[in-house]
């Protein structure tokens, strides 16, 4: 450490603590001017927002008519427990995410093995070109997949048709709409992949070299010493998609117009939120759905950093 | 000379072999299912308007029905079962029960009759790429105003992003203060806090203000640093050794003529990383400009835009399909010149703690 222990004060003030009071006075001056940027940002577009919404959240603030705004207590709360289309945006949200975490994850762990492999030739060019679809632009992404799943001259029901089966209506069913939205977060796996990559490679080869004497075979070593060790990683990125989703919203409302249609299958928690707060502009009734959102937001990480201790492994835990 | 088989060591060598081939046709399976959604895109982009309404068409690629330009006259060519086997005529005459054809190849044989309904038959197609696709959803799409403005949009918030980032990275990792520690985990949590939590407050602000309806929301709050480029730059700046800093000051540097001079100059590469986050960031942006500029069109990026497009003109998915390859060419290219530093970059956010 550059400071000193500063709790253990010098009898008296000599003339090298002064020039090191002074030193410390100008490294504390330069790092306020330096982080202010992030500091006057935080207190304008963070903290100061997130009370708002909160102070918003007992009112009944409208756009349209700001000046009838009056405050009515937990009244939006109480609405939101019984609005059926909260409850139904949760489900939306939770089906999405059983399906979509368990899936996501394998897939991308079996990608990110897959171009570690010894045995993969070219290696780097596929890298880049699984990675390569996370670059494509959300929107660019929905029109593309909506045209792939449609039931006319879409690649998937004609592949389907081709080995004698007859595709769903992905678009439009109730239950199709889900995987669908499932494949097209593959093409998002890129972050996943390079991060899963580099904790697999980051795994200190005296491991494997070890166990391979105690006769361990591949899938073992897989199962034993890749997985534990990468476990940072998958935290990592288990946390970052379980608040995704609940932020989830520009691919639902690109493939159905923000309709949340078939049947409201696609009115994801965010979607929901924003049709409340800019199309119905109820914006106090958004407020306590915002920060609805942030508690479970707030609650899941929290869960999640409380696991962590049990399935976690952390390499450098015992040098304190 | 042995045996090869009884030899372990080409034994092993053919082992590995036969291990590459596999693993290297399984990627190449998963590749194949990456990229089908993209051929989708191609082929359709190039589909004319008449083959996206028309069900018998050949569905894969883009195909124009025949014609056969006889006396002045353009007929289509359908496919005709005559007894000697089905040929390629064209229709001269049509009715219910039976119609007269002509054969291309030998117009001067004169007309062949058929009996049958024509409706039954089936048209003959050929490979006809629409390119001038292109060029109407260039101009339905307004593509020139909807690059603009998203480059506007990109260009401004980088600058501001990557700008604020170095500033507030080098605060981070090379000054001391009471508070420090605390301040960088506030940072590093705020990653966890949906835009909702913050979004009407700053919306009703913003509004208050006239900025809604005007880039300025999409650029202006970018310019006060955000958590995962102050962390990468930190991170990289932490590894820049002090001694090159400390000969700066020596020679009389301050802190900021330190910062332009040793640090910004070793830092290229994760410079280059954040700059191209924010950037890809900003042309992938969907919701803030559908909040911010939902009601003016000619502000809008393609993101937007051709969101819009799509719900409006859901009935030529061809011109959809060529937005949807003018949205994607220009990150994916950037990203194919820039993959390697990109990359570092990600791996650097995600595994360094």
């Amino acid at each position: 450490m550059a400071v000193a222990d500063q709790t253990s004060p010098k009898p008296l003030a000599s003339p090298k603590k002064k020039q090191y009071q002074g030193l410390q006075r100008e490294q504390s001056k330069w790092g306020w001017i330096f982080i202010s940027p992030w500091v006057i940002g935080f207190l304008v577009f963070t903290l100061l927002p997130v009370i708002a919404t909160l102070v918003f959240s007992f009112t009944n603030y409208n756009p349209v008519q700001p000046d009838n705004t009056q405050f009515i207590g937990v009244q939006n709360y109480l609405r939101m427990f019984q609005d059926a289309k909260v409850g139904k945006s949760l489900q939306v949200t939770i089906t999405y995410a059983l399906l979509a975490m368990p899936i996501s994850f394998i897939f991308g762990l079996l990608l990110a093995s897959l171009v570690n492999s010894v045995f993969l030739i070219g290696q780097h060019y596929f890298r880049t070109l699984y990675y390569m679809t996370s670059m494509i632009p959300v929107v660019a992404a929905g029109v593309i997949w909506a045209g792939v799943a449609n039931t006319q001259t879409g690649w998937i029901n004609l592949a389907l048709e081709a080995i004698g089966i007859k595709g769903p209506d992905w678009l439009n069913s109730v239950v199709w709409i889900y995987p669908l939205l499932v494949m097209i977060g593959l093409w998002g796996l890129g972050n996943l992949m390079l991060t899963m990559l580099a904790g697999m490679q980051g795994v200190p080869n005296e491991i494997y070299e070890a166990s391979m004497i105690d006769g361990a075979n591949g899938l073992q070593r897989y199962w034993n010493i890749t997985l534990p060790l990468i476990t940072p990683v998958i935290f990592y990125n288990l946390t970052l998609m379980l608040i995704g989703i609940f932020k989830y919203f520009d691919m639902a409302y690109v493939l159905k117009n923000g309709t949340g249609e078939p049947n409201d299958a696609t009115l994801f928690y965010a979607l929901n939120f924003y049709k409340n707060s800019f199309e119905y502009n109820l914006m106090g009734y958004g407020s306590a759905l915002a920060w609805g959102l942030f508690i479970i937001v707030l609650v899941l990480t929290a869960l999640l950093f409380w696991s962590q201790s049990r399935w976690v492994y952390y390499a450098g835990e015992g040098r304190g | 000379m042995a045996s090869i088989a009884s030899n372990p060591k080409s034994t092993a060598n053919q082992r590995e072999i036969l291990n590459k081939v596999f693993i290297t046709s399984i990627a190449l399976f998963v590749l194949l299912f990456f990229m089908a959604p993209l051929g989708y895109m191609f082929t359709t982009a190039i589909k004319s308007d008449s083959q996206m309404s028309d069900p018998d068409a050949p569905p894969w690629w883009p195909h124009s029905p025949d014609t056969f330009t006889y006396q002045g006259e353009e007929l289509p060519l359908l496919e005709v079962p005559l007894e000697d086997g089905t040929r390629e005529l064209a229709i001269v005459n049509k009715t219910r029960t039976e119609s007269t054809f002509i054969d291309p190849q030998n117009p001067e044989a004169g007309e062949i009759q058929w009996e049958g309904n024509w409706r039954t038959l089936t048209p003959v197609y050929s490979p006809d790429a629409q390119w001038q696709n292109f060029r109407t959803a260039w101009e339905e799409l307004n593509v020139p105003l909807l690059l603009r403005n998203t480059l506007i949009i990109a260009v401004f918030g980088t600058i501001g992003a990557v700008g604020s980032s170095v500033f507030v990275a080098y605060g981070f990792a090379r000054f001391n203060f009471r508070g420090k520690n605390v301040l960088f985990m506030i940072l590093i949590a705020s990653i966890i806090l949906p835009i909702q939590a913050t979004l009407i407050p700053t919306f009703i602000l913003f509004s208050r203000i006239g900025w809604t309806n005007t880039f300025l929301p999409l650029i202006v709050p970018h310019y006060f640093a955000n958590a995962y480029n102050v962390f990468l730059l930190r991170q990289y700046f932490l590894q820049i050794p002090r001694e090159l800093d400390e000969a700066a000051m020596i020679d009389g540097a301050n802190p900021l003529r330190t910062l332009i001079s040793v640090i910004i100059p070793q830092s290229v590469p994760a410079l280059t990383a954040v700059s191209l986050f924010h950037f890809f960031f900003a042309w992938n942006d969907f919701f803030a400009p559908l909040v911010y500029l939902v009601a003016r069109p000619e502000l809008w990026p393609l993101s937007v835009g051709l969101q819009k497009f799509n719900a409006l003109y859901g009935r030529q998915p061809n011109l959809i399909q060529t937005g949807a390859l003018i949205t994607l060419v220009i990150p994916v290219v950037i990203f194919f010149v820039a993959q390697r530093v990109f990359m570092q970059g990600i791996v650097f956010t995600g595994v360094e703690k």
